[in-house]
């Protein structure tokens, strides 16, 4: 019996508290998806758990003054599915939220763990950086905000400083005539890691694309924002120079890694493959068709 | 090290029991609580053999610490049936053999049974989603997808004419 501790604060100060004091040998516990599954492995050996979903703020969902939404690092991705209005806000935040696992991994697992844990192929985690997601961190010296691309830092790693944990997301308000979509490729139908990950969000005026984010997936350390690609997006009609461009932009970006999932090659082409019908999703929902 | 005191309410009886830190939940239903219908495959969230509800939600109990179920509504497949009577998917299942080893029977009836109280007229292609976290590797899921649609179709019927 290995000498852990298990904590279940009501207040962030308390956790932060604990979190803090027990240094590098404390692991925050949200969904546990993956964390016990590295517990049971012997990958991870914590001296304290911190399970953060006995503090409110963790776990809300609420809507902003603005008309953005707040999610509690730890709110489970079925708590997502089952609030009335995100799915219709962020349809697309919500479709790659939930191909995280079967629906008993969805009933725990959170958008801030799949974050946290640092997989490059984690499936919210381009989805998020699409809606440019906020996301604030709470630590000994306080409270900052990050981009949700600022977070990861490799496999595994995060720049959140130690002592701090991930406290929420924040998804800014929504212009008329905006969508966002994700699609993944995996070698199967379902419950697979994503070869390839890819998130957009995009505003149309009039058919002309005002605004869009492209975030990228499973092919380099870490998930990406591919400026160039919202970039050649902007200002066109969506038609097929300015996708192929953007195309081409998330084919550059790619830095992935040859497995049993894909080659390299395959996941480059794929980059760009995923991007023509994720737009095309995000535009028809932008567009209300 | 301490054992935790956990209270909590398992298929509607309030319960208590002392764990480890890091006991999960499936060891103290199998252990302390001798509820030992949930049932162990995998021990990391792939196979279903293990599901139970937490507060209405479906979860794998070998994914979750025993500690954690302090405050919580927690169902297992002990609850399902009524005293002797069967639950219409229990019924099914029986009825149309959809289990042969059983070992993963516990986990699918108590998913499936989490999918009716949310959706009690799925598709075909519902349920396949909803029950792709429970892996039968005896029955080619054919017959178990089949059991669960005819018991949704029954209980909407029973539904229909309680309320008639």
């Amino acid at each position: 019996m290995a000498d852990i501790r298990y904590l279940a604060p009501r207040t962030l100060d308390e956790a932060i508290g604990a979190f803090a004091a027990a240094g590098s040998a404390a692991r925050i516990l949200a969904g546990g998806t993956d964390l016990l599954v590295q517990v049971r492995s012997g990958i991870v050996k914590p001296g304290v758990i911190v399970d953060i979903k006995k503090i409110s703020e963790m776990t809300e969902i609420a809507e902003t003054a603005d008309g953005g939404f707040r999610i509690g690092a730890a709110a489970s991705g079925m708590a997502l599915a089952e609030h009335p209005r995100f799915g219709k806000v962020w349809p697309g935040v919500l479709e790659a939220v939930n191909l995280i696992g079967s629906k008993q991994v969805q009933g725990r697992a959170s958008a801030g763990g799949n974050l946290c844990n640092g997989s490059p192929a984690g499936d919210s985690v381009p989805a998020m950086i699409a809606a440019g997601a906020i996301v604030t961190v709470q630590g000994p010296d306080g409270r900052r905000e990050m981009k949700v691309e600022e977070v990861p830092a490799g496999p595994g790693r995060t720049n959140l400083k130690p002592g701090e944990i991930l406290v929420s997301f924040v998804l800014p308000p929504r212009a008329p005539g905006s969508g966002d979509a994700y699609l993944r490729m995996i070698p199967r139908t379902e419950m697979d890691i994503a070869v390839v990950g890819l998130g957009v969000s995009l505003t149309l005026e009039n058919g002309v694309c005002t605004a869009a984010r492209v975030g990228l997936g499973a092919v380099a350390p870490t998930a990406l924002l591919v400026e160039a690609a919202g970039a050649a997006l902007i200002g066109s009609k969506l038609d097929d120079a300015a996708l192929e461009k953007a195309a081409e932009a998330c084919r550059s970006a790619c830095r992935p890694i040859d497995d049993k999932r894909g080659t390299i090659a395959y996941r480059v082409k794929t980059a760009g493959v995923l991007l023509k019908r994720t737009a095309a999703i995000a535009a028809q929902r932008a567009t209300g068709k | 090290m301490a054992k935790i005191h956990v209270t909590t309410t398992i298929n509607g009886e309030p319960m208590e029991y002392l764990c480890e830190p890091d006991d999960t939940m499936l060891d103290a239903l199998r252990g302390p609580l001798g509820l030992t219908g949930s049932k162990e495959g995998c021990a990391s969230g792939d196979c279903g053999a293990c599901s139970i509800t937490v507060d209405d939600r479906l979860v794998c109990s070998c994914l979750m610490l025993a500690a954690e179920a302090e405050g919580h509504e927690l169902r297992t497949i002990e609850g399902m049936a009524d005293g002797e009577r069967l639950h219409p998917l229990q019924q099914k299942f029986l009825e149309q053999a959809a289990l042969q080893c059983g070992i993963c029977t516990s986990g699918m009836l108590v998913a499936s049974d989490a999918l009716l109280r949310k959706n009690p007229d799925p598709s075909e292609e519902e349920v396949r989603f909803w029950l792709a976290g429970n892996l039968c590797r005896c029955t080619g899921y054919d017959k178990i997808v089949r059991a669960v649609l005819d018991a949704a179709a029954e209980m909407r019927e029973a539904t229909r004419e309680a309320a008639q």
